[in-house]
């Protein structure tokens, strides 16, 4: 079965340009990327060999969403690529849509981000068996659970209000995706007790532990040391 | 004024500073798991305590507008939802309603906290002169006349009502821009109501075969569409307004990408459905308080 994926592909340049005409107008007087980008000079980040770093500011944080978003949409498109065992048609229907959301999500990012774009990452999905329902279902849950903690977790980094509009655009779908998936393995369960603590607030992770999960899907490893 | 600046200067005299002031962080964490021996309703008041130590002063004045807004909003789904649940033969889905019940009143309880701890005054259900929820502007005569009656009434606004508790939420992040107690904590509020939304959408499809989808999938292409009238997929034309405003639910150009021109999964182009669906859009609280008031509440004077 096919795994392996590489994850960037096509032209966005129609896009791009039109993102950065945007950016260069500028949002709510902030500077945009480079402006961003030379507030975090005094951080000093270390390289470290064969994995790839989201890098620092608002940058970084496109870039790790854009990362999450790589691995998402590799999995759907797998997902719906090879269905598992009678997989249902309202199920299929309902995995595509996820499929075509976060395909969405990662070309908005690689428009997004321009040349600024950390590279395609190749995902690892032999953990996965994908002719199985419950262990694809069970991905699909971690991957959206995960989303949703990340964008949440991070959020307060961002410093372009703009950017904060859209991160919120998006994780309020990957909620919706999360909440379908669950109530697909358990019906009622949209609001699992280990996603959802005792105030009735959704938890949120730091990009660090965000990665390690998101490291077990990927050959390309990738860090955030940026963001702590 | 750089929260973030104040944060670098002082952690350079306090270095322990950012784990005083983080929920996320080990400090928070342990404060946490003493909370879970005492109140849970401790908790929010323990952060707001410390972020007033942290800064010596309570949050701002618009800080604590945007958290009361939040908490007007939460006040009238958990009251939608309590009566719904208190109305004989209505709920037959427990299992759903129940679970979103809690949430919105302990949603209630912790903003309620929260914003006093933090210094401000938090509104309460008898700050309103009404709470119609039949849109009536009091009258309790409105639209939605067989809201606790009609069970698929009923599901119809609770689906409106989570899908606008996402747009509100959504529309105030910029406004708590930087503030990691407060933002995180109206974002983490923010994902439970789309969670909730995407639930009442998959009920009313998966069993009572409203044609909804657990995302909004807006239909109309090319135009922004202000009136929402293009992506309600409630069937209850009266909540056009919850679906449109300046960002209308159909908007499909996002941060200047038009998501159109984007290749989708399997063409060179993205449809019209995935651009909508794959991002929620925000309303103002101008927005959220014209559909509001006087339909539903009128705050006393």
């Amino acid at each position: 079965m096919k795994t392996e994926t590489d994850l960037t592909n096509v032209n966005v340049n129609m896009a791009r340009r039109s993102f950065l005409r945007y950016a260069g107008a500028g949002v709510a007087g902030i500077g945009l990327l480079s402006a961003v980008s030379s507030c975090h000079k005094d951080h000093n980040v270390v390289p470290t060999e064969g994995v790839t770093d989201v890098g620092s500011g608002d940058t970084g944080i496109l870039n790790f969403a854009y990362a999450l978003e790589q691995l998402e949409a590799a999995f759907y498109l797998q997902v719906v690529a090879t269905p598992y065992t009678n997989m249902p048609s309202i199920e299929l229907t309902y995995l595509t849509d996820i499929r075509d959301h976060e395909v969405c999500h990662r070309e908005f990012f690689k428009a997004a981000l321009g040349t600024s774009a950390i590279k395609g990452l190749t995902p690892d999905f032999s953990k996965i068996d994908f002719t199985s329902r419950t262990a694809v279902l069970g991905a699909a849950k971690a991957f959206e659970d995960l989303g949703v903690t990340a964008y949440d977790g991070i959020a307060y980094n961002i410093q372009n209000a703009a950017y904060l509009s859209i991160a919120g655009s998006i994780v309020s779908v990957e909620a919706r995706h999360a909440a379908l998936i669950g109530n697909l393995i358990t019906q009622g369960n949209f609001v699992s007790s280990d996603q959802v603590d005792t105030n009735g607030l959704n938890i949120s992770n730091k990009p660090s532990a965000v990665l390690v999960g998101a490291n077990t899907y990927l050959k390309t490893k990738v860090s955030a040391n940026s963001f702590s | 004024m750089n929260l973030f600046s104040i944060v670098e200067e002082i952690e350079k005299i306090d270095p322990e500073f950012n784990d005083r002031i983080s929920p996320r962080r080990d400090a928070i964490k342990n404060i946490t798991s003493f909370g879970s021996k005492v109140a849970v309703a401790a908790i929010p008041f323990a952060l707001g305590n410390l972020f007033k130590k942290a800064y010596g002063q309570s949050a701002s004045a618009s800080v604590i507008s945007v958290l009361n807004f939040a908490l007007t909003l939460e006040i009238l789904e958990a009251t939608f939802y309590n009566d719904g649940m208190a109305a004989s033969g209505l709920v037959t889905d427990a299992a759903y309603i129940a679970q979103i019940q809690s949430d919105e009143n302990k949603h209630v309880t912790f903003l309620t906290s929260a914003i006093s701890a933090a210094g401000g005054t938090p509104v309460t259900a008898s700050d309103f002169v009404y709470l119609d929820y039949t849109g009536g502007s009091g009258s309790m005569a409105g639209p939605f006349t067989g809201v606790f009656t009609s069970y698929q009434t009923f599901l119809a606004v609770a689906e409106t009502f989570e899908d606008t508790g996402v747009r509100a939420y959504k529309g105030q992040a910029p406004n708590l821009l930087g503030n990691q107690t407060y933002l995180t904590a109206a974002l983490d509020i923010h994902a439970v109501e789309a969670r909730h939304a995407s639930a009442i959408r998959y009920l009313r499809s998966s069993k009572y075969n409203a044609t909804v989808l657990p995302w909004i999938t807006s239909t109309a292409s090319g135009s922004v569409d202000t009136s929402g009238a293009a992506s309600n997929d409630t069937g209850v034309a009266a909540v056009n307004a919850n679906y449109g405003g300046a960002t209308p639910e159909n908007t499909t150009v996002q941060g200047g990408v038009n998501i159109l021109t984007l290749p989708g999964a399997t063409s060179s182009t993205t449809t019209v459905a995935a651009a909508t669906a794959a991002f929620d859009e925000p309303l103002t609280m101008t927005e959220v308080l014209a559909i509001l008031v006087p339909a539903f509440t009128k705050p006393k004077s």
